[in-house]
């Protein structure tokens, strides 16, 4: 058997919610045709966006792929490739007495002896804000020094970009743990356990950078790139899509999600943040140094840059080992694709959401977090 | 922090525009969207910005998803829950002329 039978199959599709079943029907008998055609298995293929393993596990997408098909969450959750060091300068800065503002899953992340959290409950002032707008306002509002820790890819960070460009007040700066996305893409490319054989794109991400920017990508590595939308439909599509380009050997990058992504993208956000950022390498939590991953401020930026206006010594956090648990999780490996979060044996046991071992489990898009509320293993088709 | 969500434009006043989401009102910023936008325009906003203009021919179709997202919001759904926080990413409309 190289796919799901039909009878099976139909009755997934028919469980699931999807706005449009006749459509949903098409796509997943299109996707599992697709799959045979390839005549081995299995293929693996890669997302790279939170949002997206939530849509696959909030309609149960892979209990319609077919068997032979693996779709692996890669390092898609901006929350969980925040590197340890970098939680440690937001924690040893709190626990100078400055205000930090943050996205709310940063708090609980754990760094090397404590979390954002932690530091909070013992007095530092920490502040969960939605915007970069809102870490300007909290400025406005007091004397104090203000940090905005600002994390997240590329679509998070032109937003800090346009604050940076709009005139901070002079009691605000920024820690910028910003990360960019087409790097890493090449990180796990290059691995040499990888399996992936093409990229699923994240369609919100591709609307600030256009599908373009994969470009360079594809003809480097001969690997085909699909940008995607969000609905159960778009996944599907943007699959049946990538599996016909490994099966053409024809590797380009296609864009599935033309109602919000273009090739050149918005320039205007894009020039307002190469304006103020500048790419340098650097590590993502549990995976390795990603030359030109991370975000971080122009020199013309070096007076609002926490970095530059405070000294952080992190060694004082050093001096405490990490505990023990957290050297047994597997959370970079998971976002490699080298292993299922079903595969931690910490999973669901020691570590959950409510008492989180590693940031996979933290964050709204991190892969074991996801897989915990949807149901533990809800890959059904996975298996060659 | 992936996910934008479209909103329909109300007003502009310069930099901001005022932003029905649902019924849910919020200010968004202009500062990085590449069109001009007018009353009538959906935006999808990310994080308090609107980063695209929908095209007309595109919006019933954008719609969709969070259209079943937020009728069938049950407690504790990721996807929804992150689809709220950018709603809230927006400033409150009400607190605008205070």
């Amino acid at each position: 058997m190289t796919h799901v039978p039909g009878a099976e199959r139909d009755q997934a599709v028919s469980e699931l919610k999807f706005r449009d079943p006749v459509r949903a029907r098409g796509l997943v008998d299109a996707l599992a045709q697709r799959v045979a055609e390839l005549g081995r298995s299995p293929v693996s293929v890669m997302h790279v966006c939170g949002s997206h393993e939530q849509a696959i596990a909030k309609f149960g997408l892979r209990s319609t792929f077919p068997r032979g098909l693996n779709v692996i969450m890669g390092p898609g959750c901006p929350v969980c490739i925040t590197d340890t060091p970098e939680v440690d300068e937001g924690v040893v800065l709190a626990r100078q007495g400055i205000h930090i503002a943050t996205y709310g899953d940063m708090v609980r992340v754990p760094g090397t002896s404590m979390s954002l959290a932690d530091a909070q409950a013992e007095g530092a002032k920490i502040h969960v804000i939605y915007s970069a707008a809102q870490a300007v306002e909290l400025a406005r509002a007091t004397t104090d020094e203000v940090v905005f820790f600002a994390t997240g890819f590329e679509t998070t960070a032109v937003a800090t970009a346009a604050v940076v460009l709009g005139g901070l007040p002079p009691n605000l700066s920024i820690l910028s743990a910003h990360k960019y996305i087409p790097p890493v893409m090449e990180i796990v490319a290059e691995m040499p356990q990888t399996k992936v054989e093409g990229f699923l794109a994240a369609g919100h991400a591709a609307t600030i950078t256009g599908s373009a920017v994969f470009e360079p990508f594809v003809a480097r590595h001969h690997l085909p790139v699909v940008v995607a939308g969000f609905e159960p439909l778009d996944i599907l599509a943007g699959l049946v899509k990538l599996v016909e380009l490994i099966r053409d050997r024809t590797p380009q990058v296609v864009n599935m999600f033309p109602r919000c992504v273009t090739r050149d993208g918005n320039r205007r956000a894009q020039d307002q943040l190469w304006k103020v950022f500048r790419p340098t390498g650097g590590r993502w939590r549990g995976i390795a140094h990603v030359p030109n991953g991370n975000l971080r401020l122009r020199d013309e930026f070096a007076a609002i840059d926490a970095r530059r206006r405070f000294p952080i010594d992190l060694a004082s956090l050093w001096d405490h080992a990490p505990a023990a648990l957290v050297q047994s999780c597997i959370c970079g490996d998971i976002m490699a694709g080298l292993s299922a979060p079903t595969d931690c044996k910490l999973f669901g046991q020691e570590c959950t959401p409510e008492k989180p071992v590693g940031a996979c489990m933290v964050s709204s898009e991190g892969a074991c977090k996801i897989w915990h509320q949807y149901g533990g293993h809800p890959d059904l088709g996975g298996e060659a | 922090m992936c996910l934008g969500v479209p909103g329909k434009v109300i007003e502009v006043n310069g930099n901001i525009a005022t932003v029905d989401f649902w019924g849910v009102r919020r200010q968004v910023q202009l500062d990085v969207i590449d069109e001009p936008v007018a009353a009538g325009d959906y935006i999808l906003n990310h994080v308090g910005f609107a980063i695209r203009r929908i095209p007309d021919s595109e919006i019933a179709e954008t719609l969709a998803l969070y259209e079943q997202l937020i009728k069938q919001a049950e407690q504790d759904d990721l996807m929804a829950e992150d689809v709220r926080n950018e709603i809230a990413g927006a400033k409150d409309d009400s607190r605008a002329g205070s």
